[in-house]
């Protein structure tokens, strides 16, 4: 898993989808970029809570968990395309029959991970179908 | 000064044990547990739940309800007797999961199922003597039964935050008045460091729950000069269906009081958020005008007991959040293998 620092500085982007907004041509980013790069050094970017809200453009089931999620697998990591526009990727939580390209989803709060029974743990967003 | 309740939040899993799945396991009489304790399932985290996420999701849920800033949060006091760190506070995780930080207080609390409660009260003071604007208290746990311990068949998961403030018009519900009753009762206890709690068996009962409990309820009732038949709705602590049935027969409340609260047959023990989970169950379907009285125990041992009253407000941030109704609703069964890897009771190596 990361550093500490390393989460740190991400855990607004992790806990609550924090991104931005170009106010010139109305684009969404996440995670959140400094520069727009449609309008490059005429745009004027702003902070933007996105609203958790979207859909499963692309998933695959995990069996072999990488080291740190093995109390996970099997697991569904989705590539889901906010309404906002942006797309992330994502684990997303529940029965894995219910889980389809399409699917619309909401994002939820859980533990992402930690670094062993004496490290940090790790908090951050998840999704889960909006009709479980 | 006028203090209540400006929004609530709940949150349940959606996983749930049946007592005849865990009775399975160590050989006990399902029925007889199910007559005895009158609980018939109760709820699991999921394998990347614990008290902290519980927190945050109801924290929201009850942001989502109040539909104020976050940034007007003076103090946030989240109990649990499972707080994921032992040093490093829940409550500022919460915080930030809702957008509270950096102007405001944290702590967290713990005792054992009324660490919630008690968070309550202090925000109750501190919104009171006008040091903060609004206060969210939160009681949520991932509470531990060792295997095979009789604890095991109750003990369960959710939460139940309440944003506390002064502004009359803001508020769903007044909080009347408060009153505790506390003394050194070791019922129920865990060690540092211990994975699961100890407790004194029938211990519990009589100079645990039962005197605390009725003695926190009596004391508020003479110090308001109220009479159960003046409220609508009663709330007790529920660490199973038989105790809270149990104390409001003592206390002159009926089974029709009761019944909106009594969440505990189907979600289990939920501690720091049990009598927490049953007055939001509770203000899921009070009218304007009702009366809820609602004493929360903690063991070790002490007992919380409040006076609200509900207003107009309510009508109006109800359906904002999930009902406590809906939260429990379509839960999907494990059996015992995956409830033990769900809350960790299989170690990997």
């Amino acid at each position: 898993m990361s550093s500490v620092p390393r989460f740190w500085r991400n855990i607004g982007v992790r806990y609550n989808l924090e991104g931005t907004r170009c106010k010139e041509c109305e684009e969404y980013f996440y995670p959140p970029r400094n520069v727009c790069v449609n309008c490059r050094r005429m745009g004027e970017l702003e902070p933007y809570k996105f609203k958790g809200t979207g859909e499963i453009v692309s998933y695959t089931l995990i069996h072999t968990a990488a080291k740190g999620f093995e109390d996970q697998a099997p697991y569904t990591l989705a590539i889901i395309k906010l309404d906002e526009g942006p797309c992330l990727t994502s684990q997303v939580i529940g029965d894995i029959d219910k889980i389809q390209i399409g699917t619309r989803v909401k994002s939820v709060f859980r533990k992402l991970g930690e670094d062993g029974e004496r490290g940090m743990i790790y908090y951050g967003t998840k999704f889960v179908p909006l009709d479980p | 000064m006028t203090i209540g309740i400006v929004s609530y939040g709940a949150y349940v899993p959606r996983y749930r044990i049946k007592i005849e799945e865990i009775a399975r396991l160590w050989g006990d009489d399902a029925k007889a547990l199910k007559n005895g304790l009158m609980v018939y399932e109760k709820s699991v985290p999921d394998v990347d739940e614990d008290a902290a996420t519980i927190a945050v999701e109801a924290a929201r849920n009850a942001m989502a309800r109040s539909g104020v800033l976050p940034s007007r949060i003076g103090a946030v006091y989240t109990g649990s007797e499972s707080h994921p760190y032992a040093v490093k506070p829940t409550s500022t995780i919460v915080a930030q999961a809702i957008g509270a930080t950096p102007e405001m207080t944290a702590a967290d609390f713990e005792f054992a199922c009324k660490a919630g409660t008690a968070a309550l009260q202090v925000c109750m003071g501190l919104v009171g003597s006008g040091m903060i604007d609004l206060g969210l208290a939160i009681g949520a746990d991932v509470s531990q039964g060792a295997p095979g311990d009789a604890l095991e068949y109750t003990a369960a998961a959710g939460g139940v935050a309440c944003l506390i403030g002064r502004n009359e018009s803001e508020l769903a519900a007044i909080i009347e008045d408060t009153y505790s009753f506390t003394t050194d009762t070791p019922d129920f206890w865990r060690r540092e460091g211990m994975p699961y709690p100890e407790h004194g068996g029938r211990f519990t009962g009589e100079p645990g729950y039962f005197r605390h409990v009725t003695n926190g309820a009596k004391g508020l009732l003479e110090k308001l000069g109220t009479t159960p038949s003046d409220y609508d709705y009663g709330v007790f602590h529920q660490p199973n269906g038989k105790f809270p049935r149990k104390a409001a027969k003592m206390l002159g409340f009926t089974k029709e009081q009761i019944a909106p609260g009594l969440v505990v047959p189907k979600i289990g023990n939920t501690y720091s958020g049990s009598c927490l989970m049953g007055i939001a169950a509770t203000l899921d379907q009070a009218k304007p005008g009702d009366r809820i009285f609602a004493t929360a125990f903690g063991s070790g041992a002490g007992s919380d007991a409040f006076s609200i009253r509900v207003t107009d407000r309510i009508e109006e941030i109800r359906n904002r959040a999930p009902t406590v109704s809906e939260l429990i609703k379509n839960p999907v069964y494990i059996d015992y293998a995956r409830y033990a890897r769900h809350k960790g009771k299989i170690r990997l190596a």
